[in-house]
C-alpha cells in the first residue's frame, strides 16, 4: 500500500509539472503578445515601441522560454501569482482566495448529493432491473445528463422564485452569516451543478452493479442464506463502486466547469464568476491563476481517489 | 433415513433462442450420512439441478416449472425463493461449494468476514466466538497458520487453499447436506485428491450427507456410495457405485467408463472417447437425446419417445436396448 | 475439415448461428428508445440541410415588432430585436450539428494518433504522452475551451478548435488502452516477426480493431460537445450574433423570462432533445457493437 501511494504521489507531482507548463505555455505560445500578461491592451497601444521593448526586457520576455518558465514557476511556488489587469493591481492569489470558498461550498454540496443520489438511483435500477423502478431511474439518469444546466437554472428560477416565490432568486450568503438563508439560496444552484454528475454516476452504477450481481460470489452469498439487502450492500455495492469511484473523481472537474455557468446564472461570486469576468476583461493573469489552481485541485482530488481504491479493492492494497 | 428427495424436478430457461429444458423431470434421493455422485458432461443440467433445489436459479430466464424437493418432510419449492424459510435452509441446513474458487469468494471481503456472516446469521454467535470458530474451521480444512491468515483476502490464497476456505465456509454451520458442484475441477490433480479426502473425512465426522456433482467418473468412484448419471437434463442411469462401474447398462454410462483409465484392468485397454458432442438443449426432439451418439441404437429408439427409468438388475436405466446382449 | 468444424461449433453453442451484421441490426434496432433517437437525429439533419426552405422567415432579418407573443405568423413569437424565434431555432441546428461533428472528428483523430503512439511504443513515449493527457484532464473542459476561446477570440471556428483540444484526452486514453490490449495479440506478434513495418501494423491491424470503441465514444461525446458549445455561447464566447446559436438564444431570453418564456424555453428543449437522442444512439451502438464496453464507455 505504501509503495502504491508513493508511486501515485510521484505521478501526481509529474502531472502537476506538466499542468503548470500547459498553463504557462498556453498564454505564451498562442497568438498574442505575452506582454498582455502584464499590461492592458489599451496601455500597450499607448506605449512607444522603445518603451515596449524596455518593458519586455524588464519582464524578462526576451529571454529563453525555458528560463522564463523556470522564473515563472519559481514565482508561483513563492506565492507571487501576478496582479490583475482589470482590478488595478489586485493580487491574483488573494482574489482567488476570496472566491474559492464560495465555489467549494457549492461544489462540495453538489459532489456529495450527486454521489449519494446517483449511487442510490443506480443501485435501485440494477436491483429492480426491467421493472418500473428501473425504467424511471434510468430515464431520470438519461435525462439528467442531457439538460443544459444554465437553462435548467433559468427555468427553476422562473418556476420556484418568480412564480411560486419559494426560494430567493439569486445571490450567495456565507454559511456562517445566516445558515438558513445561505442554504435556501444554494438549493437551486446545487441542483443545477449536480444534475449532470448525478446522471453519469447513476448510469455507471447501474451497469457496474448489473455486472457484479451476476458474478459467482454473489451466487455464493445467496447460497449462504443472506437477505437481499445484505447481499446488495455488503457483497455487491463495494465491488460495483470500484469503477464508479474513478468517475466520481472526474466529476470534480465537471463541477468546476459547471460552476462557470451556474455562478453566472445565479449571480454567485465564486471562481466561475471570476473567470467569466476575467475572460470578458481579457484579464490574463487572473485566468491563468484560476485555471492553475483548479487544475491543481482536480489533480489532487484524483490522487485521493486513486488512494481510496486501496480501501475499496484489497487487490490494489497488496499490489 | 432419507434426507432429501427430489421428485420430477423441471427447470426451464426461457431464452431469446428458445426454450431450454435444462432439467427435465429429474428424481433422486440421498440418505443421511450418505455420499452420492451426480455425473454427466458439462451442460447436462447437473449444476442447474442442484441450484434448483435451493431455488438459486436466476429468474428470469430460469424457471422451476414442476417438481418437489422434500427436505426434512417439507417441500422446499412451496416456499418463496428468497423468503425466510428458504434463507434459513441455505447455508444453515444445506450448504453449497462451487466450482470456481477464484470467483466464488468475494474479492473485497476478508476470509473471516465471509465465514463469520454465516455464523452470526444461522448460529447467532458473538464476534469473539465467531473468530474462534472460524480459526478452528480453517485449521480443520488444513490451512496452515489459520490464526494469522484469517484476515487475509481471497486473492492472497492459492486455488486449492481458496477451495479449502469454501469448504470451511460451507461446513461452518453444521449443515445436514453439503452439495459440492464440481469442487475439484479448477484445481490440479494432486490437490483434487487431497480436497476429496478432506471432504470425505469432514462429512463423516459431522455426519453430513454429501452430493458430489462432477463430469469426472474417476472423482466419484472412490468416495460415492451411489451414482446418478445425467444426460441432457435427465437421469439415464442410477445405482450403487460398484454396480455402475462393474455392469454399466446405459450406452452413455458405458461410453463414459470407456474414457476413464482404470487401475484394476488389463494395461493395454484403449481409452475410447464418446463420438460426437452433447446435444443442443434448444428444441430437442422427443426421442432419446443420446440417440445421435449411441452405438447401440435400434429402430425403436427412433420411433418412440425417450424411455422412462426402469429397473434393470440392481440399477435403474432409461434405455430400450438390452446393452448386455449387444456388448461384445 | 474447416467446414465440418464450423458445423460442430454451431451445435455446441446451442443457438442459431447469427452473422455479426444481423446481430448488430437486431440489437441496435431492437430497442424503441434507440429507434426514437435515430429518428430525431435524422430529423435534425434534414432540418439543418433544408433550413432555408423550412424556416418561415430569414433568421437575421427583423420580421415583426419586437418581443411579440406566439401567434399564427410567429409560432414562437419574436425576439428582442424582432426576429422570428422559430426561424432562428431552425437555423440554429446548423452550427449545433457542425460544432458537434467537426469537434468530435478533430478530437478523435488527434486522440487516436496520440493514444496509438503511446500504447504502441510504450516506454517513455507512453509516459510523456499519457501524463500530458492526465494533465489535460486536470482542467475542466469548459474552462480549457474558455481559456482558448479568450485567447483566440470567439466564433464558430475557434469554438471548434477549443472544444476539440479539450476533448482529445478522452479519446487518447481509450485508444491507448485499446492499443495495449490489441498489441498483445498473436497476430501482431506474428506480423512483427514477419517484418511488417510499425506503420503498417498500426494502420492495418490496430486501428481497425480499435475502431468500434472509438466510434462508440465519438457518438457518446457529440451530445456533450453540443452541451458545452451551448454553454460557451450562453457565456458569450461562442458563436457570435447575428448567427443563431441556441445557447446565446437562451441567454438573450433570460431577462424576458416572465413575459416571453418561449425565448429561453424553446432553444433549451431543442438542445435537450438532440443530446438525449444522440446519447441513446450511442448507448444502442455500444450494446450492438460491443456490450463488454458497458461501464467503461
Amino acid at each position: 500500500m505504501v509503495t502504491y501511494i508513493i508511486r501515485r504521489l510521484i505521478q501526481a507531482v509529474f502531472i502537476l509539472l506538466i499542468l503548470t507548463f500547459i498553463v504557462f505555455g498556453a498564454v505564451r505560445l498562442l497568438p498574442g503578445d505575452p506582454l498582455l500578461m502584464f499590461l492592458n491592451a489599451t496601455d500597450i497601444e499607448a506605449l512607444s515601441p522603445e518603451a515596449l521593448d524596455q518593458a519586455r526586457h524588464e519582464l524578462g520576455l526576451d529571454r529563453n522560454l525555458v528560463v522564463q518558465y523556470g522564473i515563472w514557476l519559481g514565482d508561483i511556488l513563492q506565492g507571487d501569482w501576478g496582479k490583475s489587469l482589470h482590478f488595478k493591481n489586485a493580487n491574483v492569489l488573494q482574489m482567488i482566495g476570496q472566491r474559492m470558498p464560495v465555489t467549494i461550498h457549492l461544489g462540495v454540496l453538489a459532489f456529495f448529493f450527486s454521489s449519494v443520489i446517483g449511487i442510490t438511483l443506480g443501485v435501485i435500477a440494477a436491483v429492480r432491473r426491467g421493472r418500473w423502478a428501473d425504467t424511471v431511474a434510468t430515464l431520470l439518469a438519461n435525462t439528467a445528463i442531457t439538460i443544459p444546466i444554465f437553462w435548467l437554472g433559468i427555468i427553476m428560477m422562473l418556476v420556484f422564485s418568480v412564480e411560486l416565490e419559494w426560494l430567493p432568486v439569486a445571490g450567495y450568503t456565507p454559511i456562517n452569516e445566516d445558515f438558513w438563508l445561505s442554504t435556501r439560496k444554494l438549493i437551486m444552484p446545487v441542483i443545477c451543478l449536480m444534475i449532470g454528475s448525478l446522471g453519469a454516476v447513476a448510469r455507471l452504477t447501474r451497469t457496474s452493479m448489473l455486472e457484479v450481481i451476476r458474478q459467482d460470489y454473489i451466487r455464493t452469498a445467496w447460497s449462504k442464506g443472506l437477505r437481499e439487502r445484505a447481499i446488495v450492500i455488503k457483497h455487491a455495492l463495494k465491488n460495483s463502486l470500484i469503477p464508479v469511484i474513478t468517475v466520481m473523481g472526474l466529476q470534480v472537474r465537471f463541477i468546476f466547469g459547471g460552476a462557470v455557468l451556474v455562478e453566472k446564472v445565479f449571480a454567485i461570486p465564486g471562481m466561475g464568476r471570476l473567470m467569466v469576468e476575467a475572460v470578458d476583461g481579457s484579464d490574463y493573469p487572473v485566468i491563468q491563476g484560476a485555471v492553475l489552481v483548479i487544475g491543481i485541485i482536480v489533480v489532487l482530488t484524483n490522487l485521493i481517489v486513486d488512494i481510496s481504491y486501496g480501501w475499496f479493492d484489497p487487490r490494489v492494497r497488496y499490489e | 433415513m432419507t434426507l432429501l428427495t427430489v421428485e420430477n424436478l423441471k427447470t426451464y430457461f426461457h431464452t431469446d433462442f428458445g426454450l431450454v429444458k435444462a432439467v427435465d423431470g429429474v428424481s433422486y434421493e440421498i440418505n443421511e450420512g450418505e455420499i452420492v455422485g451426480i455425473v454427466g458432461e458439462s451442460g447436462c443440467g447437473k449444476s442447474v439441478t442442484q441450484l434448483s433445489t435451493l431455488q438459486l436459479i436466476t429468474s428470469p430466464p430460469g424457471m422451476i416449472e414442476d417438481g418437489k424437493v422434500i427436505f426434512d418432510g417439507r417441500n422446499l419449492l412451496d416456499y418463496p425463493a428468497n423468503g425466510p424459510e428458504m434463507r434459513s435452509i441455505r447455508g444453515g441446513k444445506i450448504a453449497m461449494i462451487f466450482q470456481e474458487p477464484m470467483t466464488s469468494l468475494n474479492p473485497t471481503l476478508s476470509v473471516f468476514q465471509q465465514i463469520s456472516e454465516m455464523l452470526s446469521l444461522h448460529l447467532q454467535m458473538d464476534k469473539e466466538t465467531q473468530r474462534k470458530r472460524a480459526i478452528e474451521l480453517l485449521t480443520q480444512v488444513g490451512i496452515p497458520d489459520a490464526k494469522r491468515r484469517i484476515d487475509d483476502y481471497p486473492h492472497q490464497f492459492s486455488g486449492g487453499m481458496r477451495q479449502r476456505v469454501m469448504i470451511a465456509m460451507a461446513l461452518s454451520c453444521n449443515p445436514k447436506l453439503l452439495i459440492a458442484d464440481e469442487p475439484t475441477t479448477a484445481v490440479d490433480v494432486t490437490t483434487q485428491a487431497q480436497l476429496l479426502l478432506l471432504m470425505q473425512n469432514l462429512v463423516r465426522q459431522y455426519h453430513t450427507s454429501l452430493i458430489i456433482v462432477t463430469h469426472n467418473l474417476g472423482v466419484v468412484a472412490r468416495y460415492a456410495q451411489r451414482i446418478y448419471v445425467m444426460y441432457a437434463g435427465r437421469i439415464v442411469e442410477s445405482g450403487s457405485c460398484d454396480d455402475i462401474f462393474n455392469q454399466p447398462k446405459h450406452p452413455y454410462t458405458i461410453g463414459l467408463l470407456k474414457c476413464v483409465p482404470r487401475l484394476d484392468e488389463e494395461e493395454d485397454r484403449r481409452l475410447v472417447p464418446i463420438e460426437g458432442l452433447p446435444p443442443n438443449l434448444i428444441n430437442m426432439p422427443p426421442t432419446c437425446a443420446f440417440l445421435p451418439r449411441c452405438p447401440y441404437k435400434i429402430d425403436r429408439c427412433r420411433e418412440e419417445p425417450w424411455p422412462a427409468l426402469k429397473p434393470v438388475g440392481n440399477q435403474q436405466v432409461a434405455c430400450y436396448v438390452d446393452t448386455k446382449l449387444t456388448v461384445q | 475439415m474447416l467446414k465440418r468444424r464450423k458445423r460442430e461449433l454451431k451445435f455446441v453453442e446451442g443457438r442459431p448461428q447469427e452473422s455479426e451484421w444481423k446481430r448488430f441490426i437486431r440489437v441496435f434496432f431492437g430497442r424503441r428508445i434507440v429507434l426514437f433517437g435515430l429518428i430525431v437525429v435524422a430529423l435534425y439533419i434534414i432540418v439543418a440541410i433544408f433550413a432555408p426552405w423550412i424556416a418561415p422567415y430569414d433568421y437575421k432579418t427583423i420580421s415583426s415588432t419586437i418581443l411579440s407573443q406566439p401567434s399564427a405568423e410567429h409560432w414562437l413569437g419574436t425576439d428582442t430585436v424582432g426576429r422570428d424565434v422559430l426561424s432562428r431555432l431552425i437555423f440554429g441546428v446548423r452550427p449545433t450539428l457542425i460544432v458537434g461533428s467537426v469537434t468530435i472528428l478533430i478530437a478523435a483523430v488527434a486522440g487516436t494518433i496520440l493514444g496509438l503512439l503511446a500504447g504502441y511504443f510504450g516506454g517513455w513515449i507512453q509516459t510523456i504522452i499519457m501524463r500530458f493527457i492526465d494533465a489535460l484532464m486536470g482542467f475542466p473542459m469548459i474552462l480549457l475551451a474558455l481559456l482558448i476561446a479568450s485567447l483566440l477570440g470567439g466564433g464558430l471556428k475557434n469554438i471548434v478548435i477549443a472544444l476539440g483540444i479539450a476533448l482529445i484526452a478522452g479519446f487518447a486514453r481509450v485508444m491507448c488502452a485499446q492499443t495495449l490490449t490489441i498489441k498483445e495479440n498473436d497476430y501482431i506478434i506474428a506480423g512483427r516477426s514477419l517484418g511488417l513495418t510499425n506503420f503498417r501494423l498500426m494502420w492495418k491491424h490496430i486501428i481497425p480493431n480499435a475502431f468500434p470503441p472509438m466510434i462508440i465514444l465519438a457518438t457518446m461525446n457529440i451530445g456533450m460537445v453540443i452541451l458545452m458549445e451551448a454553454g460557451l455561447s450562453f457565456l458569450g464566447v461562442g458563436i457570435q450574433q447575428p448567427d443563431a446559436a441556441w445557447g446565446s438564444m437562451v441567454s438573450a431570453g433570460y431577462n424576458r423570462l416572465t413575459s416571453n418564456p418561449a425565448l429561453s424555453v424553446a432553444p433549451g428543449i431543442a438542445i435537450m432533445l438532440i443530446v438525449f437522442s444522440l446519447n441513446m444512439v450511442g448507448d444502442g451502438l455500444r450494446d450492438a457493437l460491443d456490450p463488454r464496453l458497458r461501464g467503461t464507455l
